[in-house]
Order: C-alpha cells, then sequence, then structure tokens
C-alpha cells in the first residue's frame, strides 16, 4: 500500500463505581429492565444531577496512570442531541475542559500515542427491540464513563491493537474498570484516514464505532485502511462518514449519513458548580496507584531477573502478580515461584478471565511455604508441581501433604547412607559409571528417589555418589 | 391587614379553631371564587383535609410548627408525589410525579395544608399568566386585568384569600411582578437559599422559589421553613441564617443605607415613579441614607436575560417527548415523528418561540455572539451589584414598569412583554434577594409595587427594610374582601 495511515481511538470506559455519576442508583450490570433507576438518570422533570466524587477520582487516577496532566479546575457541560435512550435529552459530559489532557501510552517500540484528553460523562440508556417493539431500559442511564481520546499518532493495525491493549491492562490494573469489550465496558471508535507517506496534511476520515474486541480493532483498521486505498487508488475521494466494522464478512460499511452535521450546542450545565481539585488531593490519588504494569513488567525483568516470557505471564494479571510477590515477600524465591505459577497455577486456568479473576483456594503465604521447601531442596520439583495441585484443590496448606517426617528424614548423613545403598545395589551401573557410560548413573539417582518418595535433593546425591565411586 | 400566620398559628395552637375548620373554610372560599378567579388548576381538597387532621392531631399535643395546619398553595412547578404537576402545559397533562421537591417535604415536615397547585404561565415562560393551558387566572382586584406572570395564580390565591400563603418560583421577575400586580408581598431569595430540587426547571441559573403572602412577616415565616442546603441541589448553600428572619424584623432604618439608581427608573410609569419616591422619602424622614448610585450595565440586563433563560431552557424543556410520561399525540408514523407532533401540540407559542430563541443562541457559529457574551456582561452586572453593595445595604426600586395589564392586552408583541420584566431580571442575573411590597395604587385603583434589593444572603435587611415601610406606610392598598372568612 503506498499510503500512510493516519488513526485515533476514541475509548469509552463504564467506572466500576458502586454508584452512578449523578445519582445513588447501582451501577451493576443487568438486572431486570427499569428497576436500577430514580427520578435522576431518569430525568423526571424537577430532578437534579449530583456529581458523584468517586467518580472524578477514578478519572484522575485514569489520567495519572497515562501521564496526563490534571486540570485542577474543570466543569461539566450538557451535550444536546435527541434519542430516546437519552431520558434529559442532553448528555452530562465535558466539552472545552476535560479532567485530564496531554498524555501517551508507549508502545514496545518505544514509540508513544498521545492522549489528547479524558473526560467524565454519563451512559446512556439501552432500546431493546423485542416483538416488533422498541422497550428502553435505563438502568444503564447515568453510569459512569470516560473517555480516552487518543492523537491520531497511530500507524498500523498493529500499533491499533497495542494501544487498546495497552489501554485495557493499564485500565484494569488502576481497578476503574473491568473493561470487558464484550459487556461494552469498554468501547472503541477508531478514526482513520490515509495520506502519502510525507504529506503533511490529513487525508478525509472516516470513524469505524463501538467496536467490541482487540482482534477486531486490528482487523476493521486493515479492512478500512483497504478500502480507502481502493478509493484513492481509483482516483476517488473518501467520504467522510462513520462506518460499522462486520466481524462476520470482515469488512466496515456506512452506519449513517453524516450529511447533517450534529450541533450538540454545548453549553456548561448550569445544575452542576464548577470544580476544583486540589493539588494534595491530586497527590493522594498519585500514591493510591499501583505500580504500573509496564513498570512492574521492566521490574520483573531487569531487577528480579525473570525470562521476559515469564514475567508477560505473570505481570498482566493484577491479582496473579500480587500473590507471585506476595510470595516473595515471604521467602519463596522468584524462579521457583514464578514458574510454579505459570505452569501448575495457570494449567488450572483457561481463560483470560479466570487468569483475572484468579480465584484460588490458597494464600500466597501458604504458596510460599510450599515453594520454600522446593528452595532448600527438600522436595523436588515434581513433588511441588503435585503438591501445589492437590493444594489448589482441597485448599490446604503444604502441611497436609507433606510432613515434617518426611523432610526429616532426609538428613545428610541419611542420602551418603542411601547413596551407599544405591552403590551397593546397582554393580553393573557403577561399573559403567565408571567405564564413562556417564548416564548410568540415573539408575542410582532412580534408587534414591524411590526410597525418598522424591524428595532427596538429587544435586547433592549426585556430588556424593561421583565422591563414592571415586570420580 | 389580614390576619397573619402567626395569628392563625396562636388560633390553632390555643385550639380556638381548628386546623379542619380553618381548612373547610377555605375550600369554601376556592369553591365559591375559584370559578371566576381561575388561581387553582388542581385541587387536592381531600388530601388538605387529611392533613388538617393529622395537623390538629399535633396541635393537640402540643409544640406545633407555625406552620402547621396553615392552608396554602403551590405553583403548578413544583413536584408533588401523586398529585398533578403539569407547569400548566398541554405537554405535562396529568403527570404526576413520583417524589416531592425539597421545598414541599419541608413545608410537609412543618404539617402544612396544601389546598392545590396555582395557576401558573406554560413553564413559567410569560408576564401575564395568560399562556397557561388553563387559561388565565383573574386579578382579584380587578377581573379585567391580569394577575401578572408567571406565578399568576399563586399570587391571585393569596391576594383574594383562597390560601394563606403560597409558594412561587421567580426567573426573570415570576414572584415579584404578579405579586406586585395583585398587591401581595413577594420574596424572591438569593439564588441558592432554597433548594430547587424538584422545581421544574426554566431558567437553571436563575430559577428559584420563594414565598407569597400577605404581609412581610408572613413572607420571612415561610422562608425560615423552606431555605437551607440540600444534598440533592448541588446549587443550593447551606448558609447560616444564625436564627429565624421571622424573629429579628423589627429594626428601624436609621443609618440604612438604600441606594436608588436612576437606571432603574428609565421609561417607568409617572404613577409608580411618583409611589416610590414617596416610599424613598419615607425612609428618609425616618433615617435612612439615600445614595444616588448608577449601575450602567442594567440596559444589558434584559438581553442577557433572555439568551441565558431561553439557552437553558430550550435544554431544559428536550426532555418532553412524548416516551415517558405526559402529552403524547395520537398517530405517528416513526419515532422522529412521534416526538416533532407532540412537540408541536404539547408546547404553546410563548414556550416554542423561547425554545427557538434559546437553541439558536447556542448553534455552532452563533455562541460565542450570544450566550458567550451574555455570559460575560452577566459577570460585568454581578460585579456592578457587588461594588454597589459595598456603598449601601439595600436598592429601592419599582418591581415593574406598570401596574397588571388588561387581560388579552398584546401591545407591540411579544418584545414589549419582555419589556415589563426590566426591573426584575437584573435581580436574577446577580443571584441576589429581592422582595416586593405594596406601596399604593395608580389612578385605575390597580396595585404598585415596591422592590427592595439586597445583598446575597442577606435576606434579613431586605425583610427588615420591607417590614419597616409596611409598617410605617399603614393601609396602602386597598383590602380585598371576600376570600376565607375565619
Amino acid at each position: 500500500m503506498n499510503y500512510e495511515i493516519v488513526c485515533g481511538i476514541e475509548t469509552h470506559i463504564e467506572l466500576a463505581t458502586k454508584t452512578k455519576i449523578f445519582c445513588g442508583c447501582t451501577t451493576e450490570f443487568g438486572g431486570e429492565p427499569n428497576t436500577h433507576c430514580c427520578p435522576v438518570c431518569t430525568g423526571q422533570p424537577g430532578s437534579l444531577p449530583i456529581l458523584n466524587q468517586k467518580v472524578v477520582e477514578y478519572a484522575i487516577k485514569a489520567g495519572l496512570a497515562l501521564n496526563c496532566k490534571i486540570n485542577t479546575k474543570s466543569h461539566m457541560d450538557r451535550k444536546n442531541y435527541v434519542y430516546p435512550d437519552l431520558p434529559k435529552a442532553y448528555q452530562i459530559s465535558q466539552y472545552d475542559e476535560p479532567l485530564c489532557e496531554k498524555g501517551y501510552i508507549e508502545l514496545d517500540s518505544g514509540k508513544r500515542i498521545g492522549i489528547t484528553r479524558i473526560h467524565i460523562e454519563e451512559d446512556a440508556g439501552k432500546l431493546v427491540h423485542e416483538n416488533g417493539y422498541t422497550y428502553i431500559d435505563y438502568n444503564r442511564s447515568g453510569v459512569p464513563l470516560i473517555e480516552i481520546v487518543s492523537e491520531p499518532d497511530i500507524s498500523s493495525a498493529e500499533e491499533a491493537r497495542e494501544y487498546a491493549e495497552k489501554l485495557q491492562l493499564i485500565m484494569r490494573y488502576i481497578g476503574i474498570s473491568d473493561c470487558k469489550m464484550q459487556e461494552g465496558s469498554m468501547r472503541c471508535d477508531v478514526n482513520l484516514s490515509l495520506r502519502k507517506p510525507g504529506d503533511s496534511r490529513f487525508g478525509v476520515r472516516t470513524e469505524i464505532k463501538n467496536i467490541n474486541s482487540l482482534s477486531f480493532i486490528q482487523k476493521a483498521v486493515m479492512a478500512e485502511a483497504e478500502r480507502q486505498a481502493d478509493i484513492l487508488d481509483a482516483g476517488g475521494t473518501v467520504v467522510q462518514q462513520t462506518m460499522r466494522y462486520d466481524e462476520a464478512t470482515n469488512s466496515v460499511s456506512p452506519m449513517r449519513d453524516k450529511e447533517n452535521s450534529d450541533d450538540y450546542r454545548y453549553f456548561p450545565d448550569p445544575d452542576i458548580l464548577r470544580f476544583s481539585i486540589n493539588d494534595e488531593k491530586v497527590e493522594e490519588i498519585r500514591a493510591s496507584l499501583p505500580e504500573l504494569p509496564f513498570d512492574k513488567l521492566k521490574r520483573y525483568v531487569n531487577v528480579l531477573g525473570l525470562p521476559e516470557a515469564t514475567a508477560r505471564q505473570i505481570f498482566r494479571y493484577r491479582k496473579v502478580a500480587e500473590f507471585f510477590e506476595g510470595a516473595l515477600a515471604e521467602g519463596a524465591s522468584v524462579k521457583n515461584a514464578a514458574n510454579l505459577i505459570v505452569g501448575t497455577i495457570f494449567s488450572n486456568m483457561d481463560t483470560e478471565e479466570e487468569k483475572e479473576l484468579f480465584d484460588i483456594r490458597i494464600s500466597a503465604a501458604q504458596f510460599a511455604a510450599l515453594v520454600k521447601l522446593a528452595d532448600e531442596k527438600k522436595i523436588n520439583i515434581g513433588v511441588a508441581q503435585s503438591t501445589l495441585q492437590k493444594m489448589l484443590e482441597s485448599g490446604k496448606p503444604v502441611e497436609e501433604f507433606i510432613k515434617p517426617e518426611d523432610l526429616a528424614g532426609i538428613s545428610d548423613e541419611e542420602l551418603e547412607s542411601l547413596c551407599k545403598e544405591a552403590i551397593d545395589a546397582n554393580p553393573k551401573a557403577v561399573a559403567d559409571v565408571r567405564s564413562g557410560k556417564d548416564k548410568a548413573i540415573n539408575v542410582m539417582f532412580g534408587y534414591i528417589m524411590k526410597k525418598t518418595g522424591g524428595k532427596a535433593d538429587i544435586r547433592k546425591a549426585e556430588v556424593l555418589l561421583r565422591k563414592l565411586i571415586g570420580q | 391587614m389580614r390576619t397573619g400566620i402567626s395569628e392563625l398559628a396562636k388560633r390553632l395552637q390555643s385550639r380556638e379553631i381548628s386546623a379542619m375548620e380553618l381548612t373547610k373554610a377555605y375550600i369554601g372560599a376556592i369553591e365559591k371564587l375559584n370559578p371566576t378567579i381561575n388561581a387553582y388548576v388542581y385541587l387536592t381538597f381531600d388530601t388538605a383535609m387529611k392533613a388538617a387532621e393529622k395537623a390538629d392531631q399535633r396541635l393537640k399535643e402540643g409544640g406545633a410548627p407555625l406552620l402547621c395546619g396553615i392552608p396554602m398553595a403551590l405553583k403548578d412547578n413544583i413536584c408533588t408525589d401523586g398529585l398533578n404537576t403539569t407547569c400548566c402545559s398541554k405537554i405535562l397533562k396529568g403527570f404526576k410525579p413520583y417524589y416531592d421537591a425539597t421545598v414541599w417535604e419541608k413545608l410537609k415536615a412543618h404539617g402544612a395544608v396544601l389546598l392545590g397547585k396555582t395557576n401558573m404561565d406554560e413553564f413559567a415562560m410569560g408576564s401575564t399568566s395568560e399562556t397557561s393551558c388553563y387559561g388565565a387566572p383573574l386579578n382579584p382586584r380587578n377581573t379585567n386585568y391580569v394577575t401578572g406572570g408567571s406565578s399568576g395564580g399563586s399570587a391571585a390565591a393569596v391576594c383574594a384569600n383562597l390560601a394563606v400563603y403560597s409558594l412561587g418560583s421567580d426567573t426573570g421577575g415570576s414572584i415579584r411582578q404578579p405579586a406586585s400586580f395583585c398587591g401581595v408581598v413577594g420574596l424572591k431569595p438569593t439564588y441558592g437559599a432554597v433548594s430547587r430540587y424538584g422545581l421544574i426547571a426554566y431558567g437553571s441559573s436563575l430559577d428559584q422559589i420563594g414565598p407569597m403572602t400577605n404581609s412581610v412577616k408572613d413572607a420571612a415565616i415561610v422562608f425560615d421553613a423552606i431555605k437551607g442546603g440540600d444534598r440533592r441541589d448541588q446549587t443550593s448553600v447551606d448558609y447560616d441564617y444564625g436564627s429565624s428572619l421571622a424573629e429579628c424584623l423589627d429594626r428601624d432604618v436609621k443609618g440604612m443605607r438604600i441606594g436608588v439608581a436612576e437606571e432603574f427608573f428609565d421609561g417607568i410609569n409617572p404613577e409608580i415613579k411618583s409611589k416610590i419616591e414617596e416610599a424613598i422619602k419615607l425612609f428618609e424622614r425616618n433615617g435612612a441614607v439615600i445614595e444616588n448610585i448608577r449601575l450602567p450595565a442594567l440596559k444589558l440586563a434584559l438581553p442577557v436575560y433572555y439568551i441565558i433563560a431561553c439557552a437553558e431552557a430550550s435544554s431544559n424543556l428536550g426532555r418532553y417527548d412524548g416516551i415517558r410520561y405526559g402529552y403524547r399525540t395520537s398517530s405517528y408514523t416513526s419515532i422522529e415523528d412521534m416526538i416533532v407532533k407532540t412537540r408541536s401540540e404539547g408546547f404553546g407559542d410563548e414556550v416554542k418561540r423561547r425554545i427557538m430563541l434559546g437553541t439558536y443562541v447556542l448553534s455552532s457559529g452563533y455562541y460565542d455572539a450570544y450566550y458567550k457574551k451574555a455570559c460575560l456582561i452577566r459577570e460585568e452586572i454581578n460585579r456592578e451589584f457587588d461594588a454597589v453593595f459595598e456603598k449601601c445595604d439595600v436598592l429601592v426600586a419599582p418591581t415593574a414598569p406598570n401596574t397588571a395589564f388588561p387581560l388579552n392586552y398584546k401591545g407591540a408583541g411579544p418584545v414589549e412583554m419582555y419589556l415589563s420584566d426590566i426591573c426584575t431580571v437584573p435581580v436574577n442575573i446577580a443571584g441576589v434577594p429581592a422582595i416586593s411590597v405594596p406601596c399604593g395604587e395608580d389612578s385605575n385603583g390597580l396595585p404598585v409595587g415596591m422592590q427592595i434589593i439586597g445583598k446575597k444572603f442577606d435576606e434579613a435587611t431586605v425583610l427588615q427594610a420591607a417590614h419597616f415601610y409596611e409598617q410605617s406606610a399603614g393601609e396602602v392598598i386597598g383590602v380585598y374582601e371576600g376570600g376565607a372568612r375565619i
């Protein structure tokens, strides 16, 4: 393709506050239609909005995590438009004074995708089409959203996906949203235009609305870029319009004509006072942020010395990372803890969601107790794995499966006498080792492991065996 | 002068009269007079009698508040749980909210007895109450004249003694101007002094609920009961007024600095001007210091008001689409068609005019020239008021440039009607408190109103000055004979 992709992404994220943005109704997903409602979120005449301070806090968290400048003075605006799911005929949003501005997300390549702004707003209700009728469910009306607008810095489908993926990860990490794209708690609109390389002007852009998975973002960008390239190659012009991505056919098609460009008649909402957030509050929120995921990843690799592949498997789930770090704090070794999590615990979890939830029956301390036995070579890795599996299934601590007497049985003296026993019992293997067939030592390892139920330190045993054999 | 709230409360508390008897007297008067005066558009006699019965229980037990058992009325734009609240608009015909406005919740807690909802201009847009979908209320003092508006029904009910007191709402003069036209007292409190929760919005940054009464003292008593911050209204303020304002009315005006701005007297009917000047002389004779001050930005107040109020209204009234409540057109082909027809049929001309005006001033390309500029001038007006109140304790001005219009008076059209708000709108723009008190009659025997304007949250001084005038000037207007006899 002889064009450069110019792409920006607008992301709506539902915040996980307990109550709605302007009233005390629950934000819980689902529920019988119109049961999570009150005069305020259904826009009854005479009702007034009260801004939920948690929403402001969550949005500031997002801003800080995305390296934004926080506007300590801000206000809410009304965005006027008519649609049956919008009970006041205006959405309370932010227009010219967003809470956060000028941040970025860094891609693996080191390239930064700018964040233009983050603002807070209310979600609308939902239209349900059934039996030839249209019903309206206002349960979602007033659920808090943040809209994160990126700069048009994205120049490939892969970058678009990586941007959205990193955004999702960071937002989940700081605990402001579950960012479930299938349930609509994270929704992406992609703006895209093409231009000749080196051209500083932007081409005509289109907007692909409501993409609901990360891989569809990548596919939609590719499909739309190809569609626009075909038009331009044929000497045509791209029409500025809103598009829909169809995953079944992997194609992009116009949604509605933007002939009448909407005039939202934004103006400051007179019902909500201008608000200010003092610097101490911002610092307090900054201090409450957890270590951010990509800082953590770097630390796992550079400081803890984990292989990047293992580090990547652990850092992306906040609860897993917490569990891992909890075990380290209890004295478990980095390597064994990481390998047991990735190798054994994850083998019980089929989906991303399960890893995200990380609902397991043992504590980090209990896990550490097991890892330490392996660290101290009191049990070998195989036993550690099988014991861990039993612990996960039962929720019982390691002592239930490995008795102190089992461990005490393998002292250095005992190991030495076991080695002697092994030599006496396997004269042929000893002869083989002496004649250079080194693999034959495994026969004696097998003997020792069998006798100890796998609890012997095989490296110590090797040293002893070679000494006794006279090598 | 008519029996005031504290005297009625005394009689109720001494059981000389019961709340049920009092309520029956008002119900009888309403049944007799309302068919002509049309002050009420919805009557709540059953709930009134039940409330009176409960009030009598409380009164028997002793320690009941002043307003317990006192029959009253609410403007039809104040939400009442399960009772019609329609803003006198076809588009809300039959609408019964499922929650109470904060003011009504407070008054109910005092044991108030609600007689009904009062007539008003549709969505509080008008100066005569003639835009009501139920037909105009008539001025009890002369039924060939209007009550003023938009709280015309609330003014008429109090004037004709069909309620002891009522609540109105004031966006650009809607309490004070009808109070002036009907010869009653109307207080527009400081913006934020009274919760707007449950007041169906017209111009949200200007709207304020206030009492309409027969005396300044009654206004103070009702204001005492409804004022205060509300966690359901972010724009409300929990201002510490110290004590009950009704108990601190007795103060003379010696040394009180009273400002008079000539801008308030431009184009005022000479009869009105002379009545206000007489009142100013009365203050001066009693030791007040009269300060001649200037408010140059005042001449811009009217366009600023119409731009801001209409802009907010165009957004506030967008929700009336026939989908969730209120009127819905009978036949339609699509949802868009339904919304368009519902709004075309449901709103009256004046409301449509203001929605269009407001939509226009907020449109992209015009926003800066109108809405934004109006907001800047609003700030300038605020600064001028702030500066004036450095030098004065209160300002005295006419409430309206004219007395009541004859019914169906069209004049030169809507703009002339808008001009009649010239004295009242600056007060809403600045968010300060003001009261209208009767200060005489014109040659047709129609009441004239004087406006006393104060600093933000200084209702105390406004009420004191008004009370002093009322007590010193004596009977400046004729007493309306009729209404409830007690």
